[in-house]
Parts: C-alpha cells; structure tokens; sequence
C-alpha cells in the first residue's frame, strides 16, 4: 500500500547515490548556515510560517476593531487607533499574509509536484524571502512605535498626500509595498521557470496537476500587477518626499490618476490570492474524492480566462466616481464575466464529488465550506458589479461582508484545507482528525455568523471604516453578533494551533501517501529529504501516481555529487540538459540587507537611492563571483 | 458519518436561510436604508436589488442543493464505476457529467446577460432627467467633516449658502454638483438614491428626487481622514410651497439681537475667533472656514448632525469641541460662562 516500495525499483548499484545526495543538499551548519539555506523546502515553510504569524496579527487587529463595533458609541478605541487598526488590518491580510502564504505554499509544493529537486533560483528565493521579512519588520516597526498608517489600506491621495497626512507613517506604508512587491517579483520569476523548465520529463503541460496551473496563471498574474501597485506607491512616495505632482492635487496631481493605477493592481490582487486556493480546491477534490477531475481542459482554461479578464474589470471599484454611463456599463459586463469562469470551475468540482467517493476528511470539509461560503460571496459580488446597485452598496459593509466571504471563503478556507491535506507531507505526521472537524464547525460558524449580518448592515446604511455610530442607527444587535462571531473565529484559530502543536508530536505517523493521492509530491518521503525524490520521477500520466506500480518509470544518469536536476522542454517536457543549481549562500542575506538599507533610508533622505543602489552593487558583485576552480563542463 | 455531516450541513443551511429572510425584511422603514425607497431613482434601485436577490438567492439554493447531494451515497447510477482500481470513471459518465456542466454554464451566461440588460438600463434610466420640470441645482462641498451646500441661482442674490442640513421640494429633480475642499467624500443618502465622490479637482454629478415628504439621513461614505464617522447630513423632503417657505426664509441675513442678552452674545462671538472661520450673513463675521451659521437655530443638528441642536449641547460643544468629535478643525476658545450662556442663546436665535 504505502507508495513508496512501488515506486521505486530496486537498483542496488545505484544505492550509495542516497549517501552522495544527502551529502550534495545538506544544510551548512550554525547560525551563519541558517541564514544561508537555499533548499524551497526550508524558504518555502519560512514563509508559510512568517506569513501565518502575520495571519495572527491581522485577526488581533481585527478582533480589537469588533470590540469596539460592539456597541453604539464604544468607547474601547479612539479614532486614530481605530483608523491605525483597520489600515494595518487590511495591509497585513493582503500584502504579508495573503500573498506571501499563497507563495510560499507554492514555493514548498511546486517543485514537489513538478518532480524536481529545488526550483530554479533557488539563491533569488532566499533573497525574496529575506526581502519580504524586512517589509513585515519595517511597517510593524511603525506599528509599535506609534506610526502605523491610517490613511486606508488604499491610501487615496490627497488623504495620503503631504497636506493631510503629515509625518512618516503613510511612507513606511508605501515603502513596505515596495518590499513586498519585490520579493513576489522574485517568488513569481522562480516560480515561471521551474514550472516551465523543470518539470519531469513527460509532464506534458496537459498533464501539468491544476494545482501548478494554478500558479503559473498566479505568476504571470504577479508580474504584470504588481509594477502597477510599485508605480502607484511610488507616485505617492514622490509626491510625500521630494514633492513632485503626479496625484496631489493641490499641485495639479490627478487624485483618480492614483485609483486607477491601484485598482489595476487591486483587483487582479485578490485572483492572485484566490487562484492558488482553487488550486488546492482541485488538488483536495481529485485526491479525497477519488477520481479524476471533470472537465480538466474546461479547468485549466477557466483558470487562465480568470488571470486576464481579473485585469479587465479594475473601474467596478470606481463606479462612484461619476464615470461616463457607457465606459461604466463595459465594466459591469466584464465584472459579471468573472461570474462565468468561477461558475465553470465550481460545476466541475461538485460533478468531480458527485460521481467521485468522497472520503469526509477535514481536508473536504473545508472544501464544502469554501463551496458554500465563495458561492455566495460571488453572487453578491454580482450585486457588486451592477452599477446602480454598486452605487447604493459601495463602500457599506455590505462590501466588506462581500470579499471577506470571497476572500476568506475563496482563499482562508482552501488553505486550511490544503494545511490539513499536505500537513503530514510537511512534517510526517497526521493531523488529528476529530479536533480538524471541530476547527472547521467552529471557523465556519463564526465566519458566517461575523459576516453574514454585515450585508444587511450595508443595506441599512451602515457605512465602511466608521468607528463608531449612534444607537439611533439601529445598527446594534447586527454588529454585536459580528462581533461574537470574530471571537468564535479567534477560537477556532486557536483549535487549528493547538492541533499543529499537537499532532507535531503526537500524531499518527503519515507514510509517503497517506491519502492514496495522484500527485508526485506523495512519492517523495514525509517530510521530503533536502533533495525530494532519491531518483527524478518520470511521468506517463496526468495523475502518476495513480498509474498502477509497475509502469512508472525514472530518470537515471544525472549525478548526485552536486545539486544536479534536469531541464525539459516546454510543452512536452522532453529531456533537455542537465543544470546545476547554486548551493547555499549567505550573499542573498547581504544582499536583501543591501537593498533594504537603500528603501528604508529614502524614507528619510532620497540620497540613499544612491548608497542603497552602490551597496546592492557591492553585495551583487559578491553573491555572483564564480567559483574557483570552476567546476567542469559536464560532457 | 457522512449522514451526520449531511445533516448538519442542510440544518445550517436552513437556519441561515431563515435568518437572511427575517433580516432583510427587517430593513424597511428605516432613515438611512438603501431598501426603504422614497424616489424614483432609489426606487429604482430597489426593484433591481430585489430581482437580484431572488434571482441569485435561488441559484444559491440550487447549487448548495446539488452540492449537499454529492455527500449522500445513492448517486444515481455512478456507483458502479470502477473506481476503486482506476480512479477514471467510465468515458460515458464523464461526457454525460461535461454536458450538464456545458449546460450549467450557458444557462450562467443567459442570467448575466439579463442581469447586465436589467443593470445598464436602471443606470441610464437614473442618470437622466426624466421630467421636464424646472430643476434644482444643489453644489454639495465636501469638507472635513462638514458638508457645505450652495442652492444655485442665475440670480447672484438668490444663492443660499448653508451647512449639513438640505431641503427639497417634493416631486421636483434635484441635480447635485459635487466637489470637494480637501479629501475625497461620498455624498450618499441611501434613501434617495446611490453615492457620489466629491473628488478635489473633479465637479461629479447626481439627481435625485423624492416622491413623498419625509426626513432621510445620509453619510458621507468614502473614508475622509479622522472623523469620517461623523460627517451626516439630513435631507428634508417637504411640499413646494414649504420649501418655497424655508428658501425664502434663509434668504434673509440673520436677524439682529432683540435683547440685550442676544446682543451680549453676539458681541461674544464677533469678539472671539469664532468670526475667523464663521459667516453670519447681515453681520460683520465674514469667516468662510467653517459652516456658515447664518441660520444655525433652524438646523436639526451640530458638528455635521454628530448631536442633535440643543443648547446643552451646543455648549458642550463650543467649550470642548474635541472631546464631542476628536481631531476636528474648530478650534477650542476660552470662554468663561458669563459669556458662554449668551452665545449659545444668540446662536440658538438664528433661526
């Protein structure tokens, strides 16, 4: 049963090759060593664990602001902290939990699922990573030490600007963007590459697992989103610190120059963090229910229409904006075409769970409560982009109930599905069902019971970002069960931890496979070794695991006494050549320190875009210096 | 097991629809409700949300149905599959399954392209001029946090300046020109119609109507820095000949001081800074920073309807203005009592 010993033929002369490998991907040792790990394992699990922390942050950040909603004029939080709080909320869920958390899943699964050692920069994956830890540090320094924004996680100019505005904290906001930005840059470059070049040979892309479809759409989403959110902010950032004209108006800026340039961001923002999610729906659907995905084609191609029509429909957060009727009413259609490819994908997986045999692990659970909840929140996201509608509903709470259920629904709920799914491939071990189920009863029922009332609080009137209202509102009973709700969900927060912490220890032991899944990330060892797979798998089917034993097939010839992996070709993945990948190194460190130096200090002074670019040179110089000797050509 | 879930799964289902239902409904009737329509334009709105509601509610319903049906063990024929050593279904349940979800997904593009008829249509429809009685124009001034309102007339004299407070004459269209003094602001009064962004640098525009007499809340509904919890405004919708009362009304400079208590407090106020920011009309107080008081007794509420219009609270707020509504512009004057009663009483006159 268990995957492994069908997996492998014996080839007794090629055993001592273990030894070499783990020899070849073995971590430097000390301190020094562990800021120089290279492996996606290690960066991968960083992220999800920095990420995840920050996830805790942002919920604490919004349980103090349900506190305060409680009741009609609360006195728990004043104005600023209030403002302070829901910026830093919306800040820390999108740009250091969301998306760092989706990527560094990706970083840890892709190259497990695509058959190879590492992916293909591994040395930029460490500095995108250490990037990304100086963006959390540097706006959560602002937080502690009283300079948290609280302008709006949007940060509309002239509110932003210099005039209403003053002081640093709206500069650390936009310069922590530029961070973040970076380091996705990096995470969405690496990602294209391994999934296009090293995928094992005969994973043709119609055999590509939907999982890493899902990234390559989110990558490519990445590199054409996030330059927009960078020329944004750096718009801003210009006008606050060398005061130059682009979106202030009190010096001829245009203030919806700004809007439209963050929302061409914004949106395709919240696909990238929902697409992943859909990946690990599909991933889940096909290994609990079963049975191959229906509608594969139909998938993959639903998934891509989502990535380009996402950069189609930025103005529907605009329609207050007084646009003209005609250029409006494109975006709605538009808006309502996301409602098409959702729609595909859903179908395909209730019809994959309809004809499959579900197993009800926690790990489904989470998919029938992400079926139930993104439901809904895209059908009020339909309500959303009808113009008259969206004029009547703009910016209440019926909004912040809509992409709370697109988001948490879309994304929270796929992750901890996918934690419960690939827990025991990450660490081993099994995570305690009955406590899983638990967790999932209590998120899903807070989660409904917060965000549920909000769509009627937006309908009675109750606006966005208030800190407080008056009883006459009537506004009460519905805010005092949100904010019972947001409790509920702290617990189930809690459950979640304290089944990690748990079944860590104490939970069953897991084996390569235990779900009998499909995909090559459950041939490798549990936890996978620094090097994955001990010989590069080979694959004659969409689902390779599932290929009865005796027909798999592997890669020989490539050598274990240096980080060697294979290079295929793009569309068939046909075997190109061998590459050597980088070791360890501490140059990725200095680097992002390098760089940070540069960003943080033109906060304060814009000369130190210049130090910051010359020391990024120096430590560049270092990180690329060959090596001597330089080992030889192979061949 | 798998019963259990299902049941538990259908009974929350169950709740959840009956409390969406009663909730709704409890919407109606209320001074600031995007579901209690008292124009055309809102009214509008409202017939669209609700066709929106059943018709998404019902796709809801059917998709959780059908979603719920996949835990149940009879599956109409696919059990047979030879699933177990395959994982692959046979080639004619999967084309079977593709043409129901081919269908599923026309059958989607059919209700969006009504939807986006039914949307574009009720948007054209509210962004004319429907009859072609006289309009009003109404300039809404966005400021932090006060709205500032400008009844506009051919004639110069006729242009009536006045704060947070908008009267309209019912059955006759309302053309709002929206612009702004510092930060973008949303003009929305929920029961009228939907919002508008006062936006520096842009003039926005809006009509409105109200087909009954009646008094709406509205709120400024895009984030404006500290206070934007406390921006509100109230519309009164009353018959012509009201209006046509209260216009003429307004028109006149402020009345002058009928006892020497009024006088004392008038003296108080053109002596102190209040004059820096604040217009009365007829007097010497000429201050544009602030809203114009030229008829503040007549208003319903104060610091942008953050408390009602009452000399207790007036007081408390001309004396400590930052603990009512923190971080706001006015600035805080010393005034000993002997002087804050008759001011307050002066202000209360300007009726």
């Amino acid at each position: 049963m268990t995957a492994s010993q069908d997996i492998y033929p014996q080839t007794p002369n090629l055993a001592h090759d273990v030894d070499q490998l783990e020899r070849s991907w073995r971590h430097p040792r000390g301190i020094f060593g562990w800021f120089s790990y290279t492996t996606h394992q290690a960066i991968g699990m960083r992220y999800i664990i920095t990420a995840f922390i920050m996830l805790l942050a942002g919920g604490v950040e919004a349980l103090l602001m349900r506190t305060q909603l409680m009741h009609a004029n609360n006195g728990f939080l004043s104005a600023d902290r209030y403002n302070e709080l829901f910026t830093t909320h919306g800040t820390t869920m999108m740009f250091l939990f969301a998306v760092p958390m989706m990527e560094g899943m990706a970083i840890y699964l892709v190259p497990l699922m695509c058959g190879t050692r590492n992916v293909a920069f591994p040395r930029l994956n460490a500095f995108g990573y250490w990037i990304f830890v100086v963006g959390v540090l540097f706006l959560y320094w602002g937080v502690f030490t009283n300079a948290a924004p609280d302008m709006g996680w949007f940060a509309y100019p002239p509110l932003s600007g210099p005039q209403f505005t003053p002081g640093k904290r709206t500069d650390y906001w936009a310069q922590m963007i530029t961070f973040t930005e970076v380091s996705a840059l990096c995470v969405a470059s690496e990602l294209i590459v391994t999934i296009s070049k090293m995928r094992a040979p005969g994973m043709s892309l119609n055999r590509m697992p939907l999982y890493v479809w899902s990234i390559l759409t989110q990558s490519f989403m990445v590199i054409f989103a996030m330059p927009a959110i960078v020329l944004a902010s750096s718009y801003l950032l210009s006008d606050r610190t060398v005061a130059t004209h682009f979106v202030n108006p009190a010096e001829g800026g245009d203030p919806l120059l700004y809007q439209h340039i963050f929302w061409f961001f914004g949106h395709p923002e919240v696909y990238i963090i929902f697409i992943p999610a859909l990946g690990f729906v599909s991933a889940i659907v096909v290994a609990h229910a079963r049975r191959e995905i229906v509608g594969y084609t139909a998938m993959v191609l639903s998934q891509i229409a989502n990535g380009f029509i996402a950069f189609g429909l930025w103005v529907h957060h605009m329609f207050a904006t007084d646009l003209p009727q005609i250029g409006a009413a494109y975006f709605t259609a538009s808006s309502m075409m996301i409602a098409i490819t959702s729609g595909v994908q859903i179908f395909c997986w209730i019809a994959t769970l309809w004809s499959g045999r579900p197993r009800l692990t926690t790990a489904l659970h989470f998919v029938y409560g992400f079926i139930a909840i993104f439901v809904l929140g895209g059908l009020s996201g339909v309500v959303l982009a009808s113009i008259p509608l969206d004029l009547q509903v703009h910016d209440t709470f019926f909004v912040v109930a809509h992409f709370h259920y697109v988001l948490i629904g879309g994304a929270v709920f796929p992750l901890f599905g996918a934690f419960y799914h690939w827990f025991p491939k990450m660490t081993g071990r099994m995570m305690n069902e009955r406590l899983g189920r638990l967790n999932f009863w209590v998120l899903f029922i807070g989660f409904n019971l917060t965000f549920f009332p909000m769509h009627i609080l937006g309908l009675k009137g109750m606006p966005r970002r208030v800190y407080t209202y008056s009883p006459e509102m009537g506004w009460d009973q519905l805010n005092f069960l949100a904010t019972v709700g947001a409790w509920v969900i702290a617990v189930g927060g809690l459950l979640f931890i304290a089944n990690v912490l748990w079944s860590r220890k104490k939970g069953a032991i897991a084996g390569n496979n235990p779900w009998d899944a499909d995909s090559l990330e459950w041939a490798a060892a549990s936890p996978p070794p620094n090097y994955n797979f001990e010989y590069l798998p080979a694959v004659t089917s969409r689902y390779p695991l599932w290929v009865p034993g005796a027909d798999r097939t592997f890669v020989t010839g490539t050598r274990s006494d240096r980080r060697e992996v294979l290079v295929t070709t793009l569309m068939d993945a046909e075997p190109h050549h061998r590459y050597i990948l980088p070791g360890p190194s501490i140059w990725p460190l200095v680097a992002g320190i390098c760089v940070s130096i540069g960003f943080v200090g033109s906060v304060f002074n814009a000369w130190y875009v210049t130090w910051g670019a010359i020391i990024s040179g120096l430590a560049l110089i270092a990180w690329f210096w060959p090596k001597r000797p330089l080992e030889p050509a192979d061949e | 097991m798998k019963n259990n879930t299902r049941q538990i799964f259908s009974t929350f289902a169950g709740v959840l629809g009956v409390a969406c239902l009663s909730l709704l409904i409890s919407c109606a009737g209320h001074q600031q409700s995007a579901v209690d329509p008292a124009g055309p334009q809102s009214g509008r709105i409202d017939t669209l949300w609700w066709s929106f509601f059943w018709l998404l509610g019902a796709i809801f319903v059917i998709v959780m149905v059908l979603t719920l049906m996949t835990l149940g063990r009879r599956h109409r024929g696919f059990e047979q599959e030879p699933l177990e050593a395959t994982h692959k279904p046979s080639e004619e349940t999967d084309s079977r399954l593709r043409r129901i979800i081919a269908g599923a997904t026309v059958t989607t593009v059919v209700i969006l392209f009504v939807l986006i008829v039914a949307s574009v249509g009720t948007g054209k429809a509210n962004s004319e001029l429907q009859n072609k009685k006289n309009p009003l124009t109404i300039q809404v001034t966005g400021n932090q946090w006060w709205w500032q309102l400008e009844y506009m007339n051919s004639d110069p004299t006729k242009i009536l300046v006045t704060a947070n407070e908008m009267h309209i004459p019912v059955g006759r269209p309302v053309q709002i020109r929206g612009i702004s003094n510092d930060v973008i602001h949303s003009f929305w009064v929920p029961n009228l119609n939907g919002k508008r962004d006062l936006i520096p640098s842009h003039v926005t525009t809006q009509w409105m109507e109200a087909d009954h007499p009646g008094v709406f809340r509205g709120q400024c509904a895009e984030f404006c820095g500290l206070q934007h919890a406390h921006m509100a405004i109230w519309v009164i919708a009353e018959p012509e000949d009201k209006f046509d009362a209260w216009m003429r009304a307004q028109l006149q400079p402020a009345a002058g001081p009928s006892t020497p208590e009024l006088q004392r407090g008038r003296q108080v106020f053109m002596n102190n800074a209040c004059v820096y920011c604040h217009e009365i009309q007829g007097t010497t107080a000429a201050g544009q920073n602030g809203p114009d008081l030229t008829h503040f007794g007549s208003r319903r509420g104060i610091a942008a309807n953050t408390v009602p219009n009452t000399a207790g609270n007036l007081a408390g707020w001309i004396l400590d203005p930052q603990s009512l509504k923190p971080g706001n512009h006015m600035a805080t004057i010393a005034l000993n009592s002997t002087d804050l009663q008759p001011l307050v009483e002066y202000l209360e006159s300007l009726k």
